[in-house]
């Protein structure tokens, strides 16, 4: 089977991988690029643990060809802290103790920061629309959506 | 027994062409537009070997246009975007809604209507939604390309009138006129993210003392394909879209429905869900008519 060459930009940095065609960008990230923070979890698309933004918008990287990132823009988790520190989302998440297991944290973050993006000050249940495609088994939620909502509020101040 | 391969041909020709050739070398060939569908699919019932073709780089499957008489919406464009586009929204509300209920946020962001319709499930959310708004499909095809109004492209259970060399380009949708309106409702166990166990669109025109001079009324999940109730706008047209007519709307969409038991429903249950269905989804059409 032939490889397939694709270029692309991963969190800002030129990336050359050598792909097989029907390798997902999931598989692509942790296998070939060593980017561990996205994670799987059903490969199905029903999860949001492999969740990245493609372009800006936030899709499952199970679901997405490693070929179909040709020339595009992919964010992982590993883009979301700053130089010096983290991003108020991973804060707001150790703060609020929104983890147990923590499988599912970073396909949250990730999805939780386009949100935040898209509307600085969303109500509850516009976040939790908006992460209903990310599933957690050990929180209960509750503690993902206040953290969420207080990051919105600090990012609000900071603004 | 060939290997999987993937191409983004840039044009029409190209994809064709890309679809002819790996026919004749005796590879099998799959079109790719969001792949929430075809990806899953590929790694679990049908893990045979074949080429994808993603028609994602190619202009017209991207394009979507609003014109004085027609709207076109490319194969390409995942749901997010048109439900960003708020002209289009406020012009075909329940196509929109029926795409936004499929999936989460990251599915809505590859999934496509164009996809919805070509995996050809019974259960299809934008299916009754295109087929009340009169929506046409446009087929790129070896001799140049065809049309096939959306009622009849759907054959039966996941299967369509696409040939192996062909594809969906896109969908031509007739402007709503200012007294026209559309809605869709589907029925799960849920809030979010469930697959229908009935659906209902209704698209209706009133005249300018509110009477309906034209309906269209179709159901979802209840029948191999989707089902085109003619009696159910019969019943409609000439009145007031009253309760008394949607009533009798709703009536004749539970006589229509020929359901199969499964998980997700009863025979029956479906068969009365989807007269309800209907009698909302026509009160929501009428009332956005009417505004």
């Amino acid at each position: 089977m032939s490889k397939l060459h694709v270029t692309t930009s991963v969190n800002g940095q030129p990336e050359e991988v050598l792909c097989e065609p029907h390798q997902s960008l999931l598989d692509v990230l942790r296998d070939e690029l060593g980017l561990t923070g996205t994670k799987e979890g059903c490969s199905t698309g029903d999860c949001g643990a492999c969740s990245v933004t493609l372009d800006g918008r936030l899709v499952c990287s199970c679901l997405v060809l490693a070929a179909e990132a040709e020339g595009k823009e992919v964010g992982t988790i590993e883009g979301v802290a700053n130089p010096d520190g983290l991003h108020v989302l991973q804060q707001k998440f150790l703060e609020h103790a929104a983890l147990q297991c923590g499988i599912c944290t970073p396909g949250f973050i990730v999805a939780a920061k386009v949100l935040l993006e898209r509307d600085p000050n969303p109500d509850e249940t516009t976040i939790r629309y908006w992460l209903a495609g990310n599933l957690c088994r050990c929180t209960g939620y509750d503690k993902i959506i206040r953290a969420v909502q207080d990051a919105a509020t600090e990012l609000a101040h900071e603004a | 027994m060939g290997d999987y391969a993937y191409a983004a041909p840039t044009s029409l020709e190209e994809a064709l062409s890309v679809l002819e050739s790996q026919a004749n070398d005796g590879q099998r060939t799959q079109i790719l537009a969001g792949g929430t569908d075809v990806l899953v699919q590929m790694r679990s019932i049908d893990k045979e070997p074949r080429t994808l073709v993603d028609i994602k780089q190619i202009a017209e499957t991207n394009e979507l246009s609003i014109g004085a008489d027609e709207i076109f919406i490319g194969a390409a464009i995942p749901s997010a975007a048109l439900n960003e586009n708020d002209e289009l929204k406020g012009l075909l509300p329940g196509l929109i809604e029926a795409a936004d209920l499929i999936g989460s946020t990251q599915i809505q962001g590859r999934a496509t209507i164009g996809g919805n319709l070509c995996n050809s499930s019974p259960a299809g959310d934008t299916i009754p939604a295109l087929v009340v708004v009169s929506a046409v499909c446009v087929i790129a095809s070896p001799g140049g390309s065809r049309e096939v109004a959306v009622g009849d492209f759907v054959t039966g259970v996941g299967q369509n009138c696409l040939g192996s060399n062909e594809f969906l380009v896109g969908l031509k949708i007739p402007r709503p006129g200012n007294n026209s309106a559309d809605a869709y409702l589907r029925f799960i166990p849920r809030t979010e993210m469930d697959i229908a166990v009935a659906g209902a669109g209704v698209a209706l025109t009133l005249d300018d003392g509110g009477t309906c001079t034209s309906a269209r009324v179709a159901i979802g999940a209840v029948a191999p394909t989707v089902l085109l109730v003619e009696a159910a706008s019969a019943a409609l047209v000439g009145t007031k879209v009253d309760d008394d007519a949607l009533n009798a709307a709703a009536a004749a969409c539970s006589d229509a429905a020929s359901p199969i038991t499964d998980k997700r429903g009863t025979v029956e249950y479906r068969k009365k869900v989807v007269g309800v269905l209907c009698k909302r989804a026509g009160g929501i059409a009428r009332d956005r008519a009417s505004s």
